[in-house]
């Protein structure tokens, strides 16, 4: 992925932190934030607050990627999956600390800091969230 | 509203054409349309023409004008127009191309669809196909194209048991008639065997559930409906016209099962056409991967939510079933050069409602039915298209 530094660089709070937002209108949670809130629109705006997530929900599909994007190559094979969050939003994240063979939907799963690829071109390593099994829940 | 008809389509062979540059494809494809209609190149209004993503698989961007040039128009000054959604882009040019003689404006216009792949690597190409996923909240994170519609198919089998094998029935069926299509990349049946072990690329999805790499290019000529007979004995009306948006990333989708765009098209093509889906002959859709025929032929109300598999397995799509569904090979076997497919699915409608389909003629089709999607379902349309 052609990833430049500054576009990285302005999403650092939420894929570090797990920061979305809420709606002050009819209160759902969104991540990554929105600008406005596609249930409420006009009366959303200037009422989208920032929301931390706790980072722990639930594997609602997944995959396993055997052919993989080329800064992704030397994973292969990764499980990937979308995870719905406690708070309500849903996520496209790795699973790691599992055998790939034992991933499954239902599965609780919380969120954990990683290196997520390095750019082979500019050696520039960009970190954000990746998932593994809930040690206690 | 004016009525509008199809009046002339054109197709270049489907494949990995490593002898015909962009240009050449898409010249060929709208020389054959417009001889095909009986119209002259001093009776176009417009051009449009749909592309994904020229500026990265040829370095080439600023191609309505190039199109025009290319065919031989540069000095009339016509007026074209390149169109984009992904891999819906061929499937919108032909909408706008709709619009635009519907509205009065204009009385004859050639729609265009190419996509030239292979001139970039296999990995490139790949990578290309994956912009049209989220970046930020998918890609960044290494999910690929295959992964997300893998994601739905795991989600399908999960929720109402859709099998590995009705997957691959989807496969067999579309080589088959992609066998008996002289344009399509592979005219070769394949087994259930080939079909169920082809390699792993995102599980649960093989090599034989995903469509190829292709070049192709595709074209046909629009003309207001009470001049068509001027130039076509069999004009192919099109009563119904649909188009929806969604969010751009799978994750945040109402229901990771159904597209839900799709659902909007064909509700607003069916009420157009004043037709509900029962009435429908034969349909081309969007089967990018094996999954997406499934529900396809759901979300456009051919059978219930969750019974798609079943409708498969049970031949209903088969040439000779009920509803024949990609009678052309579909993307799968006929070759999926994207910005081409919306354009070339019309051109299969038109000449199996034309009655010219040859060996893979469905008997007495009156209406089908065109599905394109772009990305993994954030852009639907849906033509209906009536034999008059
Ligand atoms: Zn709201």
């Amino acid at each position: 992925m052609d990833s430049n530094v500054a576009r990285f660089w302005r999403q650092i709070p939420q894929r570090y932190n797990l920061i979305g937002n809420q709606c002050g209108s009819c209160n759902k949670i969104f991540f990554p934030p929105r600008e406005s809130c596609p249930y409420c629109r006009r009366k959303s705006m200037e009422k989208m607050h920032p929301y931390q997530l706790k980072g722990k929900g639930e594997v609602i599909t997944y995959t396993i990627i055997h052919v993989g994007p080329k800064d992704f190559e030397e994973q292969v094979p990764y499980p990937i999956a979308i995870i719905r969050m406690d708070e309500g939003p849903q996520i496209t994240g790795q699973i790691v600390d599992c055998d790939y063979h034992k991933v499954e939907i239902g599965m609780r799963v919380e969120t954990t800091f990683r290196r997520i690829q390095e750019d082979g071109y500019t050696g520039a390593i960009y970190y954000g969230y990746k998932f593994k099994p809930c040690s206690v829940d | 509203m004016r009525d509008v008809a199809v009046i002339g389509v054109g197709l270049t062979k489907f494949g990995e054409l490593w002898d015909k540059s962009f240009r050449q494809l898409i010249s060929e494809a709208g020389a054959k349309a417009i001889l095909d209609s009986g119209i002259e190149g001093k009776d176009i209004d417009a051009m449009y023409v749909g592309s994904m993503s020229s500026g990265r698989f040829v370095g080439q961007e600023h191609i309505g004008a190039l199109v025009a040039d290319t065919s031989g128009f540069s000095f009339m000054h016509i007026p074209a127009t390149r169109v984009e959604g992904a891999c819906a882009s061929g499937g919108l040019a032909f909408r706008e191309g709709y619009f635009s003689i519907a509205s009065g404006m204009n009385d004859i216009v050639v729609v265009g669809g190419i996509e030239k792949m292979n001139d970039v690597g296999g990995s490139s190409a790949t990578e290309t196909l994956a912009t049209a996923a989220d970046q930020e909240w998918e890609a960044f994170f290494g999910v690929t194209f295959p992964g997300l519609y893998a994601m739905i198919a795991l989600r399908h089998m999960h929720e109402y048991g859709t099998t590995k094998e009705q997957l691959a029935q989807v496969a067999v069926k579309n080589h088959k008639n992609g066998a008996l299509n002289p344009y399509a990349q592979y005219q070769k049946e394949i087994t259930i065997e080939q079909a169920m072990n082809s390699t792993m690329v995102a599980y649960p999805l093989g090599l034989m559930d995903c469509s190829p790499v292709t070049d192709g290019a595709a074209s046909v000529v629009l003309c207001a409906a009470e001049k068509a007979r001027q130039y076509c004995q069999k004009p192919i009306k099109i009563i119904g016209s649909g188009q929806g948006s969604d969010t751009l990333a799978l994750h945040s989708r109402r229901d990771i099962c159904t597209l839900d765009a799709t659902v909007h098209a064909a509700n607003m093509a069916y009420k157009q056409a004043k037709i509900n889906p029962k009435d429908i002959d034969l349909a081309e859709v969007h089967d990018c991967f094996t999954i997406a025929e499934i529900c396809a032929i759901e979300d456009l109300g051919f059978v219930k939510k969750g019974e798609g598999g079943k409708a498969v397995e049970n031949k209903i799509t088969t040439l000779d079933g009920t509803m024949p569904v990609n009678t052309s090979g579909g993307l799968k076997s006929k070759g999926h050069p994207v910005g081409a497919t919306g354009v070339a699915q019309i051109v299969e409608i038109v000449t199996q409602l034309r009655g010219e389909a040859g060996r893979r003629q469905v008997k007495d089709a009156r209406i089908g039915l065109t599905h394109n999607v772009g990305g993994s379902g954030a852009t639907c349309v849906v033509h209906l298209l009536e034999a008059v």
